[in-house]
């Protein structure tokens, strides 16, 4: 099945790099939509639909996890999964993104197999 | 990647030992997001280095990590890191640096215990041009590893404040 994934990272490269790998890992991308921050993805979700959310956490404007905690009031975030991709590899950063309502977490560097490893269970509902 | 830890310490000495780590924090980026192997460097020259990028660290370790290779390696870098061929590489470059910079700085901090959570990083800075003098406050020596990516030499500093 193709799904439509939104990316969310202040740096448009990551943000290549993270469409790049949810290719290489085999997952279908019927429409990928991109934002550089919190703030603009809530834009993004106002017309649009998503399957699947990766997002970063330290960005300017609004940062990952203040948007996270956003998405519950958003209609068309509900029941989206969230995925965090970051630098920051923290337990604490981890279990402060899973009570936001993140479902997978993500550490930078990463490979296209641990992108894989991380968001095909999350797509399936699994994780 | 590999996990090593060591303990957060507040003299030169314990400094000198994060080499090791600075050094295996490089080589993972490089490695994960690119496929590369980088090698050590014999060289001390860094007059062509004219790509800087840097990113700096607040909070229990505070200073200044910064990447320089000059610039057909940090456009060969972006080229990898994206997929698609050299020649198609365009603005994109200095926001590859910086996001391996900081990479670099994220990593290393996870291989210490305590600066993972105690520890902010800024946003990626990138320099163009060699011709520029960097004044630190670092009361240390900064801790230095030279390498080559695809036999071009980079060098990763960390310049620390007390």
């Amino acid at each position: 099945m193709a799904i439509r994934a939104l990316i969310v990272d202040d740096s448009s490269v990551m943000r290549k790099i993270v469409e790049r790998s949810l290719r290489q890992a085999g997952i279908d991308l019927s429409e990928v939509f991109q934002a550089g921050n919190g703030a603009e993805a809530l834009g993004v979700l106002k017309d649009c639909q998503v399957d699947i959310i990766l997002c970063d956490i330290n960005m300017p404007v609004m940062d990952g996890l203040e948007f996270i905690k956003k998405l519950p009031g958003v209609e068309n975030a509900k029941g989206v999964p969230v995925v965090m991709i970051t630098t920051e590899g923290s337990e604490s950063h981890v279990v402060q993104a899973l009570s936001c309502g993140a479902r997978g977490y993500i550490r930078k560097p990463f490979t296209p197999e641990q992108v894989k490893d991380h968001v095909i269970p999350v797509l399936a509902g699994k994780s | 990647m590999k996990s090593v830890s060591e303990p957060l310490g507040t003299d030169a000495a314990s400094h000198t030992n994060w080499v090791p780590l600075l050094d295996t924090a490089a080589k993972e980026v490089f490695e994960l997001m690119m496929g590369c192997q980088l090698t050590p460097s014999p060289s001390t020259d860094d007059a062509n280095l004219d790509v800087t990028s840097m990113v700096g660290l607040a909070g229990q370790l505070c200073g200044v990590l910064s990447v320089r290779c000059d610039g057909k390696a940090a456009a060969l870098m972006t080229s990898k890191m994206l997929g698609v061929p050299l020649y198609k590489v365009g603005p994109e470059v200095s926001d590859a640096v910086g996001e391996i910079c900081n990479m670099v700085a994220g990593n290393f901090k996870n291989k210490i215990v305590g600066l993972a959570e105690g520890c902010m990083l800024s946003p990626p800075t990138v320099i163009t041009g060699s011709d520029y003098n960097l004044h630190s406050l670092s009361d240390f020596p900064a801790l230095e590893v030279r390498m080559l990516f695809e036999s071009m030499p980079i060098v990763i500093s960390l310049e620390i404040h007390t």
